[in-house]
């Protein structure tokens, strides 16, 4: 930044703020951390306080593991965000790259077709997925729940992904046609790679939705071996008695995965940002 | 034999007519530029060469085949573009070496090939460096590389100089005319630089709006253009334009007269104030005005010209161009 620009007031002030920011955001994942090692007597005594000698507990993680299959739900979740995930970059991509680059008729109009779909939420149409799902006998499979996903995510990545083909510059594809690149190899060898960025933002905004949903793994997939983590977790949440331990443990586990795919995606991001632009 | 020939090459971009009844041809080994202000269509008709568009209607052929459905890498080309194009993610060997690998050429032919262009262009330093490290006319010089090794029937350049800085365009230039000696390649140059034009060229056509305005040799249409426009587009400063009335009472044409063709005669017929003066050592540039006509006189050698001073020039009547009404040559 420009030295003669900063004014140090205006610096205390934003950092103030982001750590302000990022202190309220992080608060709750901090407190069901922090309560998950507590007994469940510590943790209505004093909710907000660490836990010491007296209130250490793992009662909580010995339930989780104990009932239920949580490695099973764990990697139904894992193998549902990360085809969805897939799916959604692929076709995403695809879509986006024929929007981006090639003249037909119609091709507005498909766009904001495409597009709709961020306007209208999935879940409106909730009744009809399950009959489709029900006559296709794809009912409490992972698959129902990988369709839907694939289909909830599209519009907004191509919506993404062809405003970021847009810019990738027409000689480049050009000099690819002119060495005898086919357009698949074009699309997967040149433009992919230079949108890196852009689907990094896209897994990110998907992830964290379809990994936390509870709606539709309750309604297409409710069967023991097809259970996500959101709703393995449900289990423990009654209606008259909550094992709030177990509720807790159950929820820091669940926040690993996501830290790791994010972890991942978000390094693409700041990688395709710096990498040398070529003029 | 011809290298290239186009036949009545029309292009429409929906309503837009952009190119109109193109008629070209170019000879085995040479040089062709395509000149014309921004807009003209001429980085069009490089594309339709090409094949990245397709042609409305007409034909192109490229030696002796009809390509108009021939798509762009079995055209037997290579092209040049303004931007470069580099392939960011791959270094300068397999920038140079992906089209001959497209086309299932072996590792040796490859090797030797790239080793000779690099050798040519003297990249052999850079070869295993990725486009991001290298400057803006190494780049270009990578650019030009990857079109060698494909050792093509015609050359495509869309506008290759016009991101690089002045003194580097002018090596760059030289370079290229040098590789079109050694390669005896046929090209085709696309431009909107007159100077790049009238120094490159076997042959220049002039475009505007989509249409061939004159085509020839550098001097030829110099010496010789057809209407005001070609007149006016080459050579620098411009060629000046006033009513003929000025100096013959009552003539309606239109008087042209280049700026190295009017010298300082007391006895000139063009009385001028001089609004300007342009110092360049070797010429002097007097921009002037005759009766709220703007004109540049270009006198060779050093002169003393005052801002504010009036001055005549004079010229010699067989250096001045005459145009009717609707811009043509008479």
């Amino acid at each position: 930044m420009n030295k003669a620009r900063t004014n140090p007031f205006n610096t205390v002030a934003m950092h103030g703020a982001l750590i302000l920011y990022t202190l309220i955001a992080l608060f709750p994942v901090f407190v069901i951390l922090i309560n998950s090692f507590k007994t469940r007597k510590a943790i209505f005594r004093e909710p907000l306080a660490l836990p010491d000698a007296e209130s250490f507990s793992l009662i909580g993680y010995q339930t989780v593991m104990k009932q239920g299959d949580f490695f099973l739900y764990f990697q139904n979740s894992m193998i549902v965000t990360v085809a969805s995930l897939f799916f959604v970059l692929l076709f995403g991509a695809m879509a986006a790259f024929a929007l981006a680059e090639y003249r037909f008729k119609g091709n507005t109009l498909m766009g904001l077709y495409l597009a709709l779909g961020i306007m209208i939420p999935i879940r409106i149409g909730t009744v009809a997925i399950l009959e489709m799902m029900v006559a296709s006998g794809l009912v409490n499979t992972l698959w129902a729940l990988i369709l839907v996903y694939t289909a909830q995510g599209l519009p907004l990545a191509v919506f993404i992904l062809s405003e970021f083909m847009r810019q990738v510059s027409d000689d480049l594809k050009n000099a690819a046609r002119v060495d005898g690149l086919s357009e698949y190899a074009i699309f997967f060898q040149l433009v992919l790679p230079l949108v890196r960025p852009a689907m990094a933002t896209v897994a990110v905004f998907n992830m964290i939705p379809i990994w936390n949903d509870l709606w539709f793994p309750l309604i297409l997939a409710p069967a023991e071996e097809t259970k996500t983590l959101t709703l393995g977790s449900q289990v423990f949440i009654g209606q008259f008695v909550t094992d709030w331990n177990a509720v807790l443990s159950a929820l820091s586990m669940a926040i690993l995965p996501v830290l790791v795919l994010y972890v991942i995606f978000s390094r693409q991001l700041i990688r395709g940002l710096t990498s040398g632009a070529v003029k | 034999m011809t290298a290239l020939t186009l036949t009545n090459v029309n292009k429409s971009f929906g309503d837009v007519h952009v190119l109109k009844d193109i008629n070209i041809e170019v000879e085995d080994g040479e040089f062709v530029v395509f000149v014309g202000p921004s807009g003209c269509g001429k980085s069009t008709l490089l594309r339709v060469i090409a094949g990245l568009e397709d042609a409305t209607s007409g034909e192109v052929r490229i030696g002796d085949n009809l390509v108009n459905a021939t798509p762009p890498s079995k055209r037997g080309i290579a092209m040049v573009f303004q931007s470069y194009a580099l392939y960011p993610h791959l270094n300068v060997r397999k920038n140079m070496s992906l089209a001959l690998k497209q086309e299932r050429k072996s590792k040796a032919v490859i090797e030797q090939r790239v080793a000779k262009a690099s050798k040519m262009l003297d990249l052999e330093a850079y070869l295993d460096r990725y486009p991001s490290e290298l400057s803006g006319g190494q780049r270009q010089r990578v650019a030009i590389g990857r079109a060698i090794v494909r050792e093509p029937k015609l050359f495509l350049f869309d506008e290759p100089l016009s991101n690089l800085d002045a003194a580097l365009r002018m090596n760059t230039r030289l370079e290229i005319a040098k590789l079109h000696d050694a390669l005896a390649a046929s090209m085709i140059y696309v431009t909107h630089d007159q100077t790049e034009a009238m120094t490159l060229a076997d042959k220049i056509v002039v475009l505007r709006d989509g249409r061939v305005e004159q085509i020839g040799s550098p001097m030829e249409l110099y010496n010789n253009p057809v209407n005001q426009f070609v007149a006016g587009f080459l050579g620098s400063p411009a060629m000046n334009f006033m009513p003929a009335g000025f100096v013959s009472e009552g003539d309606p044409r239109t008087l042209g007269l280049r700026p190295e063709d009017l010298q300082l005669r007391t006895d000139g017929e063009l009385t001028a104030a001089v609004l300007h003066v342009e110092h360049l050592g070797g010429d002097t540039n007097v921009i002037a005005q005759v009766k709220g006509t703007q004109i540049t006189a270009r006198l060779f050698g050093q002169h003393s010209i005052d801002q504010g001073q009036t001055v005549n020039f004079g010229y010699s009547p067989e250096r001045a161009y005459y145009f009717n009404a609707d811009g043509l040559r008479m």
